[in-house]
């Protein structure tokens, strides 16, 4: 039949016709636009009121100049690159040791204990911000009762961050990393401990390495969530006085954009803020890809 | 290939198509819609964007009495946050027929040309205001952008039982009151006069205003930044020279941690404007019946100077298509006897309009202990004077927090901290092209 024919190539078009639509309506669009809007500024003339005292005029690189020549931003970076090691150290070295521990031979009450190290990842951004911002306020803390530290002060603050996000992601990856060790084959271990290797040693010599490509994907998707860290930041802001309206680069984007109403700025910030994320994850991925996918690509 | 090719392209200039036509549709005025007309199709519908607790009630008056102008009002969550969402909406070209637009926020709305002039329908009802409030919805232009609703002069508020525990005078002057700041904090360390708040700008202007400050302020064709003029860094060191002494403290306003303060009896005074029995109301609850008011404290002795605190007048938002009758919804909002008697009632405002005074005879429940709230506070505001709100407040406000947030925690210059709030200001009107003299 000739229809076959004619239909076949068309056919894997038609196919891809959905996730086409939605890609370009949803990611590409936005991201052309917000690369046009980032070439652009309104110009003013004398004092701005009245009708036609304002248009939009091209400005080329300027934004762009602007935004990577702001100190702010920068000062954004050095306290998100000093968060972001807080939370990613302690963040994935927890989640590690729980998949190890839930994973080793003799555990007790393990259903439960994975649910309740999961759970807080089910608590969504803005309420366990706030559930600790309250923990945190001095006339309410019972840590500050106790201890007579102040959470919220501008040495304490960064902890008090990261603490949030540890609580609330930890969970997750533990998962992704326990997931991943379920799917070991058991006479690995089987035949360590017949070569008489303890627990710990099977932890370390086994499990870890085994576990390397999992723990490079976490670290990938906890890096770009940390650079793009916005909502702790902005929900604990207007309990204290200790956090600036730029404190994350996201939130002197969203203070551009939407504070002192200037899209243009908040579009080139954010297009250098993506090229930022995409560079540091590739990078990464780099610079482990030989170590751990080495002998896969081999 | 060839057909998928003219698909897609087919696809791309329909989607170009449709975001271009929504964008600009909305935004002129002209659209061929015969609906818009309200002598053709009889109805209009406008939408209402404000803050004002129990609206609904006023708007349902307002459209019981004119079937053919409906009014849907939208609830909005306030201040700053209004103004982003109606310039952003503005910008995208759908936004609400009518705005409640706090005085300070104004003159931004007219520079991005959200708002219309509706001169037409505002000078009819222009002398049942005062010039100074008058002033603040015309920006000194021939043009009208929007009806005066409430105001906000300044007062003081104080705990007048804790004021006889503690032994002290109602403070006449701010050097009483940083003497009775001291007593205080001497007498018990735990309990303070009252806080700086560096989240709110807002009252910071109006104890500018006080002083004598001028932020903006229109010379011919350019303007000009005072943020840093000599009263306004004498009001910024005063307090911080007694926030570094640690006898005022330094929680915002309207934090949970405030809240308490409050209710604990823990604050005793809260310099604030003439709407501060709601959120006391609401904030602390448990202080009810122990508030008394006092005039601003003054710099020079005798006098009777006071600034403004919010207060807000409704706009009509530039790419309504019903500016007529949306302007005329906001004149009778504000200056209809029944109107502003709902207001008082429903709303706990404090109306623009000069008969609306004699409205308020009841004292906020609040409030039940000081028989003639009203008429005191009517005599200590009388001499509240206001200040021409530049383009580019927004970008102030969020320099003050930025930089008295910093200030405060770090108990550093206030006057260095206001320097950057002018440097910021300055830097974001020459930036945007205005015409600036020193």
């Amino acid at each position: 039949m000739t229809g076959s024919r004619s239909r076949g190539p068309i056919a894997p078009y038609l196919f891809l016709l959905p996730a086409v639509t939605l890609f370009t309506l949803f990611m590409a669009l936005p991201i052309g636009y917000t690369a046009y809007l980032s070439l652009r500024r309104t110009k003013v003339s004398g004092l701005g009121l009245g009708k036609g005292s304002r248009k939009e005029v091209f400005v080329g690189l300027d934004n762009y100049a602007a935004a990577v020549g702001d100190a702010e931003l920068w000062a954004g970076w050095l306290r998100v690159l000093g968060y972001g090691t807080l939370v990613l150290a302690v963040m994935l070295g927890l989640a590690l040791v729980f998949a190890l521990m839930l994973d080793a031979a003799r555990v007790r009450l393990g259903r439960f204990t994975r649910v309740a190290i999961f759970l807080p990842y089910a608590v969504p951004g803005v309420v366990a911000s706030l559930m600790w911002g309250f923990l945190y306020l001095p006339s309410l803390s019972p840590f500050h009762q106790i201890f007579g530290v102040d959470l919220l002060s501008p040495a304490a603050v960064v902890y008090s961050m990261a603490n949030v996000a540890v609580w609330g992601g930890t969970g997750f990856n533990m998962l992704v990393l326990y997931t991943n060790l379920r799917a070991v084959p058991q006479d690995l271990y089987q035949a360590a401990r017949i070569d008489g290797a303890s627990e710990l040693q099977i932890a370390l010599r086994i499990k870890i390495p085994i576990l390397a490509p999992a723990i490079i994907l976490t670290t990938v998707f906890s890096v770009i969530a940390t650079v793009q860290v916005f909502t702790e930041p902005s929900t604990l802001r207007p309990l204290s006085n200790t956090i600036s309206s730029t404190w994350s680069p996201l939130m002197k984007v969203y203070r551009d954009a939407f504070v002192t109403g200037d899209l243009y700025s908040a579009a080139a910030t954010a297009m250098v803020i993506a090229v930022i994320s995409l560079v540091l994850s590739f990078g990464f991925l780099r610079v482990v890809r030989n170590r751990a996918f080495g002998e896969a690509e081999a | 290939m060839r057909m998928t090719r003219l698909a897609v392209a087919a696809l791309a200039t329909a989607l170009v198509a449709g975001c271009s036509s929504s964008g600009s549709g909305s935004g002129t005025t002209s659209a061929p819609q015969s609906a818009g007309q309200p002598s053709q199709a009889g109805k209009v519908t406008l939408t209402f964007w404000n803050w004002v607790p129990g609206m609904d009630k006023v708007v349902a008056a307002w459209n019981a009495a004119h079937p053919d102008i409906q009014v849907t009002s939208s609830t909005q969550a306030g201040g700053d946050d209004a103004a982003t969402k109606f310039l952003t909406a503005a910008k995208a070209g759908n936004p609400p027929d009518l705005m409640q637009a706090e005085y300070q926020a104004l003159p931004s709305f007219v520079a991005a040309e959200a708002v219309a002039d509706i001169k037409a329908a505002a000078d009819p009802v222009k002398q049942e205001f005062g010039e100074g409030i008058w002033g603040l919805v015309t920006l000194g232009t021939d043009a009208v952008y929007g009806i005066p609703q409430d105001s906000g002069p300044m007062l003081l508020y104080y705990r007048s039982d804790l004021f006889d525990k503690y032994g002290i005078a109602v403070p006449k002057t701010w050097d009483e009151y940083a003497e009775a700041a001291r007593t205080v904090h001497r007498k018990d360390p735990k309990v303070l006069l009252g806080t700086f708040s560096s989240k709110d700008p807002g009252s910071f202007a109006g104890l500018a205003q006080q002083a004598g400050g001028q932020w903006w302020s229109i010379s011919g064709e350019a303007w000009k930044v005072g943020v840093d003029d000599q009263p306004t860094t004498k009001l910024a060191d005063y307090w911080g020279g007694l926030v570094k002494e640690g006898v005022i403290g330094t929680t915002p306003y309207f934090t949970p941690e405030w809240n308490k303060a409050l209710n604990d009896g823990k604050l005793l005074t809260w310099p604030s404007a003439i709407w501060a029995p709601g959120p006391l109301a609401s904030n602390a609850p448990k202080s009810k019946g122990k508030w008394s008011v006092a005039p601003l404290p003054q710099w020079n002795a005798g006098e009777n100077v006071s600034g403004f605190w919010g207060g807000s007048a409704v706009a009509v938002a530039a790419a309504s298509k019903h500016q007529e009758a949306a302007a005329k919804f906001a004149a009778w909002l504000n200056t209809d006897a029944e109107a502003l008697k709902l207001l008082v009632k429903e709303g706990a405002i404090y109306p623009a309009a000069t008969k609306g005074a004699a409205l308020l005879t009841e004292p906020p429940a609040f409030f039940a202990n000081v028989p003639d709230f009203w008429k005191q506070a009517a005599t200590y505001g009388a001499g509240a004077r206001g200040f021409t709100f530049g383009p580019n407040v927004n970008v102030a406000y969020n320099a003050f927090k930025d930089a008295f947030d910093k200030a405060a925690a770090d108990k550093t210059s206030f006057s260095d901290a206001l320097r950057k709030v002018q440097d910021a200001t300055v830097a974001d009107m020459t930036k945007a092209g205005f015409r600036l003299v020193q």
